[in-house]
């Protein structure tokens, strides 16, 4: 089960060596959250259409380690964007990955950028 | 070096010690403490309720772990035997000794069983511990077994009351047998123990007054009580509750002073005859009494502690014995000079047989102050009543009004919570004050009911003061200029209701739209799904239109399990499915290799469905004739029905017919919870309809519909709504009443719990929606009746689309299934791994 979880590391801008074109913008749901798949890995991109901001982390919750987050509620936790899982509501923060309403351990969170219609996800190879 | 301080005893008042200790200066102290029932205290006031859970945990006041994590040595099952006053040690039987700076007798009293002939005879008990209600329960049961109902009390006082509720609990049929010529001769005067006697008889419970008791007679057990009176009564068995007697033996030997007639001496800082030894509680004899009640012996707990610690603190010359209690669902209360025995003064009187009520005042002879009284029937006055008596307040100029209420429009009587000096006493059980209260709201920040119970300790003794602390609580935010907050999140500064009137008002068509207009930021997890179910009871749209603030459920219209797979719930109205569609069923389910399992609700659940394969499957249930059950929603689950007149020998009506026509009525409408219903034929009551949200039974004359009950963790039986009405005038009902609850509830709240918080509870809803006091049920019935005509399937729009199908996808960028799920064999089925 570590192993599941040691695939998944946070990435930074500064450090993507490679941006993965995921799918067009019109086909992510308005202030919900889809699953990509790359390399074995699931990861979930949110889309907060009222602020036209991006995020992307692992799909799995370091809680029961099911492949879930992408099919949370979005929101915010005073003005932090976060994510509550669909399986026992436990939230994080896109921004860092940190568990707010817990002491889970953090999840990875990667950069998101768009270009035109095309949104990509970074990844550290 | 600490001080080694002993405790024998761990009942209430044993623990309030320790608790007390703890928290002012544990760090001094090495407390051991003896106890010699084998688990540690409990609650002895609450003792009855062990008849209805017989869960002991309930009754536990601290867990083990607390003593532990305290530094408490606490020794269960271990009697002391002998105490030395001159080497300050104690000896136990099990051979253990301990020696002691400090020792203090919390030995409690053991039941007074009267010297009667045949008293010992199997049937009969008494009524203290645990093991005693055990051993009442078993033989109680076994009695019942034989066809034996009667049971009998001996004692007609608080605790004989209650042993005679938990018989009838039991399903025994109690008689209670007193000595004097009323019940209760200690608390309360001939009128007042009349109507409580009235009332009690009425419940199933016999009560006969003036009896002594001579011989108990019966072969081996008990099976007829004699009465000096040369009457006799027959009974198989007999609880005893003829008072108390001070647990004193281990202090008698020790030669630490007795009263005479028993009890351990004290004076007014606990001290015994010993140097070093103190005693509280019922072992405790102060100003010649003891004092089998909690609150004084909470108090001396409290002054047996501040002399540990050199404090200056010492017990009132006068304890106060005023109580009040709910017995057998009647409140009975006896505050002051309860009788005007104490002093001159004047009585007023109320009483209304019709409604069971007895309240008395007793007012001073200068009509100036409160001395006393009883209340019988409502004691909701009770808190206010004693603080005006405690604090010597001035009467208003028309004292009857404290028992009359408030006349022509003028304001209450007794002020409001806010009125009372900051000294008041609200809590007596921890001794907490008007003043604590306030300086916990304001100054520590308590602003939840359980935040400020939690800080103050009140509340979390008899219980008694809880609806008193909830109104200081709400008067004091308000006077702070805050309110008790109902705002359903941080996005949104209003409580459901509010939120529910505004969309409507304004139209508003979105939640994108509702954040705009009357929150801010981005919304969370809960207030999405709360206004989802609000577009969903105002404009019918089904969870489909706005996915994304649907919880995870609703999002995908399926019940999301451990693994992340989901289950399908097809609707089966009634439960009534033929044969071909059970067969359809069951080919989906092995098509798509599904775990299957019959739910509660009579329908039949699919497990292990994954997320792509959704509209798949559904699409195939459609083709056979189903629709969505909405197990996913908090909307109408299922109304459970027994098979009814059509083939019952016994049925009343058709409850199949009523249950199918209730659940394709009421099917796809979403409520602050989920609902369910159930239609039973006859009053054998098979569908279990009282345990649901609304039911109706069959009787001779028509239908009886009972609303707000549920199962689960709070089980509530529903309450009775209206009485032998025709299928129509059942269905409007059901639509008003459910259309308000939508309406006005919090949420996520059940109807139980809405009926629970709603003022005036049952006959206020009964106004509501029989009488329609409030002038809204036409406008309830056509807002229902919108619901119901504009139902759609929404697995139906989402199999006829093909862009909605997408959504069910797992991945975004592949028409993969999650790789991550491993199933494990189950009997001859499957589960996920587990965690």
């Amino acid at each position: 089960m570590e192993a599941l979880l040691a695939q998944y590391t946070s990435v930074n801008l500064a450090s993507v060596t490679h941006w993965y074109e995921v799918a067009p913008v019109h086909q992510f749901p308005k202030n919900g959250g889809v699953c990509v798949k790359y390399k074995g890995m699931q990861i979930a991109v949110f889309y907060f259409a009222r602020k036209g901001q991006w995020y992307a982390c692992q799909n799995l919750c370091p809680h029961k380690l099911e492949m879930v987050l992408s099919r949370g509620l979005l929101g915010d936790e005073n003005g932090v964007p976060k994510v509550a899982c669909a399986l026992h509501k436990k939230t994080f923060s896109l921004e860092t990955g940190e568990n707010l309403n817990g002491d889970l351990p953090s999840i990875a969170t990667y950069p998101v950028k768009v270009q035109g219609e095309k949104v990509f996800i970074g990844f550290k190879e | 070096m600490k001080k080694k301080v002993i405790v024998i005893g761990n009942g209430m008042v044993g623990y309030k010690f320790c608790e007390k200790l703890v928290a002012k200066g544990a760090e001094q102290f090495e407390i051991t403490v003896f106890g010699e029932e084998p688990r540690p205290a409990y609650d002895r006031v609450h003792l009855s309720e062990y008849f209805e859970k017989q869960a002991e945990e309930n009754l536990i006041l601290a867990p083990r772990e607390w003593y532990e994590e305290n530094g408490i040595k606490l020794c269960t099952g271990e009697l002391v035997t002998a105490i030395s006053t001159t080497d300050k040690t104690i000896s136990t039987h099990k051979g253990n000794q301990a020696s002691y700076d400090y020792l203090v007798l919390a030995t409690g009293s053991s039941p007074f069983v009267p010297p009667i002939p045949g008293v010992h005879k199997n049937g009969v008990f008494v009524y203290r511990t645990i093991e005693d209600l055990d051993a009442i329960i078993a033989y109680g049961e076994k009695m019942k077994k034989g066809g034996s109902f009667k049971a009998s009390v001996l004692g007609g006082g608080l605790l004989g009351l209650e042993a005679a509720k938990a018989l009838l609990d039991l399903g025994m049929k109690p008689s209670v047998i007193e000595f004097a010529p009323r019940l209760m001769p200690r608390q309360l005067d001939e009128a007042g123990a009349k109507m409580l006697q009235t009332t009690i008889e009425d419940l199933g419970i016999e009560v006969l007054t003036s009896k002594s008791t001579t011989d108990i007679r019966g072969d081996g057990r008990i099976e007829e009580m004699h009465f000096a009176d040369g009457e006799s009564h027959s009974t198989s068995m007999l609880v005893i509750s003829a008072g108390i007697r001070p647990r004193d033996e281990l202090a008698r030997e020790a030669k630490i002073e007795i009263g005479p007639r028993g009890g351990v001496q004290v004076d007014n800082k606990m001290q015994t005859s010993a140097p070093a030894v103190y005693a509280i509680g019922e072992v405790a004899l102060y100003q010649e009494k003891i004092y089998g009640l909690v609150a004084p012996g909470y108090d001396m707990a409290d002054i047996c502690v501040a002399q540990l610690l050199q404090e200056d603190k010492a017990m009132e010359g006068e304890i106060d014995m005023s109580t009040k209690l709910k017995l057998i669902g009647v409140d009975v209360a006896s505050f002051g000079d309860a009788m005007g025995e104490l002093q001159e003064s004047r009585a007023i009187v109320y009483e209304d047989k019709n409604k069971g009520l007895y309240k008395r005042i007793n007012v001073s002879l200068d009509g100036q102050k409160l001395l006393g009284g009883i209340l019988i029937g409502d004691a909701a006055d009770y808190n206010m009543l004693l603080q005006m008596t405690q604090l010597k307040m001035p009467l208003p100029p028309h004292p009857e009004d404290l028992i009359l209420g408030p006349r022509n429009g003028e304001g209450a009587a007794m002020g409001g919570v806010m009125d009372l000096p900051d000294q008041a006493l609200i809590c007596a059980c921890e001794s907490v004050t008007k003043g604590n209260l306030i300086e916990a709201i304001g100054e520590k920040g308590c602003e939840t009911i359980k935040g400020l119970c939690k800080e103050t300790k009140a509340s979390t003794g008899c219980g008694g003061c809880k609806p008193m602390v909830n109104d200081l609580l709400r008067e004091a935010l308000k006077s702070m200029g805050k309110s008790v907050k109902a705002h359903i999140c941080e996005h949104f500064p209003y409580s459901r209701r509010e939120l529910f009137d505004l969309i409507s008002v304004k139209g508003i068509e979105s939640y994108d739209q509702a954040l705009d207009e009357l929150g801010h930021g981005d919304g969370c997890e809960q207030c999405k799904p709360a206004l989802a179910s609000i577009f969903a009871s105002l404009y019918n749209e089904t969870a489909v239109k706005q996915e994304t603030i649907q919880d995870t459920n609703d999002r995908f219209l399926a019940n999301i399990q451990r693994n992340g797979t989901y289950s399908i719930v097809p609707r089966v109205p009634g439960g009534e499915i033929t044969p071909e569609k059970l067969i359809a069923m069951g080919k989906v389910a092995q098509k798509y290799d599904l775990y299957t399992k019959i739910t509660g609700g009579q329908r039949i659940d699919m497990f292990g469905a994954k997320l792509n394969d959704l509209p798949q499957i559904w699409e195939e249930l459609i083709a056979a004739g189903f629709e969505s059950g909405h197990a996913y929603g908090k909307a109408l689950r299922t109304v459970k029905s027994c098979v009814g007149s059509t083939w019952c020998r016994f049925g009343m009506d058709e409850s199949v017919s009523f249950a199918v026509e209730l659940e394709n009525r009421y099917k796809g409408i979403r409520a602050p919870h989920k609902l369910k219903g159930g239609v039973s034929g006859c009053i054998r009551e098979c569908a279990e309809a009282r345990c649901k949200d609304f039911g109706v039974i069959a009787t001779e004359e028509g239908w009886n519909l009972y609303v707000c009950g549920n199962g689960g963790a709070k089980p509530k039986h529903a309450l009775l709504l209206a009485e032998n009405i025709d299928n129509a005038t059942c269905i409007k009902y059901i639509d008003r009443f459910l259309m308000f609850y939508i309406k006005t509830a919090a949420p996520l709240t059940r109807t139980a719990a809405w009926l629970e918080q709603l003022e005036g509870g049952i006959d206020y809803l009964k106004q509501v929606v029989i009488q329609d006091s409030l002038g809204i049920a036409e406008e309830l019935e056509e807002q229902m009746g919108a619901l119901v005509n504009t139902y759609q399937c929404e697995w139906k729009q989402v199999v006829d689309n093909p862009e909605l199908k997408q959504r069910f996808r797992h991945f975004i960028n592949s028409e993969d299934s999650d790789d991550n799920l491993t199933f494990v064999p189950l009997r001859d089925q499957k589960m996920p791994k587990p965690w």
